[in-house]
């Protein structure tokens, strides 16, 4: 049997925030090398995953990217509604990183 | 100068410091303090309505400090997007709070203040001859919206800071502007690298974010030299690693190693970040690039409608079940005991924390709370028609007799008396875009002054 561990575990910062008041982006940043890569490397942090995540289609994905010198993903997407418009649920945009947590990673 | 020093107090001016870090702080010598005071977070209300985030009181209690410490350093101060939101009302809330204290304390600055506001009939004339370019996933402006849009105003960046800086300016109250800005003019005046410049006001801006554990609420230094800078907390409880400077670097933006502001193109792809002392951090190897055309981000937000909103929490297990069913008819039921009203001029929203709350249709979760908190929510054209709603919601779903109930006293745990809550006007973005300008200082006109002896300065360096 694979090996899992959740992505929440091997993660030193999983966080989300607007990034202007229409877009909202992800982080997901390692302190350990070896983590990093493991993640990176396993290719399961992709936009059909994402969209399948968060209920949304690719076209809603600004991006995924891998950024070595902060060993960091970052992924950015559209947010359902502009910050604090009429049902805005989250105005700072802080708590979305949530469906990430469960991710698991064979390690 | 083989080092400038930039003292960041805090990540927005009036959530306060410890006043011990800011003198750490100052006993470093810094060249320069400068703080940012707004941002786009707290969503459009602050621009729309002209009002700040942070309170007089303690926007007061920051600027005493920041202002004395600046004036025995005889060092300049630079405030960037004052107020919270850098409109006209922003800045001269500021202002006050600054000739108070400028009065009580006996202190003399030259004081410039740049303004950020963008006239309506400015951006109309973009929009007809096609030159509003709306930032990505915004809507095109209409102009039903420009019309009724308030508080336009641009990010500045660095050019009409160092611009007053030229003219002798000691403190600098500016209206919206970018938020590294504030932090890199001084240091570009100086002929520092702007890529580092920009990249180190990237990581200032937000105070003690950057280290661990990470606050806005506590102060940050920034040593800026020929190829490299260095970042160091200034409370010895937090320290700043390579991980919390890296990662706060793409903090907030879209993408983690490009960043766009008004004149240039930061590429931090080939950044290096490496561990200087045991609590702090060195960064070299930020690139910029100057883009042919300068743009400006502008914003702008409008108010939409009025909302008044009930808190309340449901415990009943058969109510828990029936809680989508019973969301749907109290809507039926309040449609159609004012049928005279038209439906589409009023609107009643739920958020159902315990379920969704949060995440509302992007919830993976099917999990649900033993109990629920329930915001109900009406909005609409008047306040008076969203408090009828409202009252009217609120009162269906309190009585409701769903199927199977046993609780029949009464379906809702109200969190106050009373328990529906006029919340006033609702407002959202309706400019988030970029324009074309020849010259980066043409929408940011200064002004000087004596605030000791009140008067109004000339545009001269004395």
């Amino acid at each position: 049997m694979i090996q899992t561990k959740s992505l929440y575990s091997l993660a030193k910062v999983l966080r989300s925030k607007n990034s202007g008041p229409f877009e909202l982006t992800i982080d997901i940043i390692f302190d350990k090398e070896e983590n990093y890569r493991v993640v990176k490397n396993s290719g399961i942090i992709t936009n059909e995953l994402i969209c399948k995540l968060y209920n949304i289609s690719v076209e809603e994905i600004s991006g995924i990217i891998f950024y070595e010198p902060a060993m960091a993903i970052k992924i950015t997407m559209k947010r359902p509604i502009d910050s604090g418009s009429i049902g805005d649920t989250d105005v700072y945009g802080a708590q979305q990183h949530a469906p990430l947590i469960e991710i698991q990673i064979p390690v | 100068m083989i080092e400038i020093k930039i003292l960041s107090p805090c990540g927005i001016l009036g959530y306060g410091f410890p006043k011990e870090s800011f003198q750490r702080g100052l006993e470093k010598k810094p060249d320069v303090i400068a703080v940012d005071a707004g941002s786009t977070d707290a969503g459009p209300h602050k621009l729309g309505a002209g009002v700040g985030i942070v309170s007089k009181r303690a926007v007061k209690k920051d600027l005493e400090l920041i202002l004395a410490g600046g004036f025995d350093l005889k060092i300049p101060i630079i405030i960037g997007s004052a107020g919270g939101a850098g409109a006209k009302k922003h800045v001269e809330w500021t202002m006050e709070i600054i000739e108070e204290i400028i009065q009580e304390k006996k202190l003399f600055f030259k004081t410039a203040v740049i303004h950020a506001d963008i006239e309506k009939e400015y951006v109309r004339n973009r929009l007809e001859t096609n030159n509003l370019f709306p930032m990505k996933f915004v809507p095109q402006l209409t102009e039903n919206d420009l019309e009724k849009t308030n508080n336009i105003v641009g990010q500045m960046g660095v050019e009409p800071i160092i611009e007053a800086l030229e003219n002798g300016a000691q403190l600098i109250v500016a209206g919206r502007a970018y938020d590294p800005s504030a932090f890199a003019a001084y240091p570009i005046l100086k002929g520092f690298d702007p890529a580092l410049a920009y990249h180190l006001g990237k990581i200032l801006e937000c105070g003690a974010l950057c280290a661990e554990p990470g606050t806005t609420k506590d102060c940050i230094i920034g040593h800026l030299r020929k190829d490299h800078f260095i970042v160091e907390a200034l409370n010895p409880i937090r320290k700043c690693y390579t991980t919390s400077v890296a990662g706060h670097t793409l903090y907030e933006k879209d993408h983690p190693y490009i960043l766009h502001g008004p004149g240039i193109k930061l590429d931090l792809s080939e950044c290096k970040f490496e561990q200087y002392s045991d609590s702090t951090v060195k960064v070299s190897g930020s690139e910029i690039e100057f883009p042919k055309q300068y743009t400006i981000k502008l914003e702008g937000a409008v108010k939409v409608a009025y909302r008044t909103l009930v808190i309340a929490g449901i415990r009943d297990p058969i109510m828990i079940e029936n809680i989508e069913d019973i969301k749907e008819e109290v809507i039926n039921q309040v449609q159609n005991y004012f049928d005279e009203i038209p439906t589409d001029e009023y609107q009643i929203i739920y958020h159902v924390y315990g379920k969704n709350g949060v995440m509302g249709i992007r919830e993976p979760s099917k999990q649900i709370s033993h109990e629920l908190g329930i915001v109900i929510e009406a909005i609409a054209s008047t306040q008076e028609l969203a408090n009828t709603i409202c009252s009217a919601a609120r009162s269906t779903m309190l009585h409701y007799g769903y199927e199977g109930r046993k609780s029949t006293a009464g379906n809702l745990a109200f969190l106050y008396s009373p328990s529906d809550i006029e919340f006033g006007p609702v407002y959202k973005f309706t400019l988030y875009h970029l324009i074309n300008v020849d010259d980066p200082k043409e929408l940011f006109p200064i002004e000087y002054f004596d605030l000791f002896n009140k008067e109004e300065l000339k545009n001269d360096s004395n």
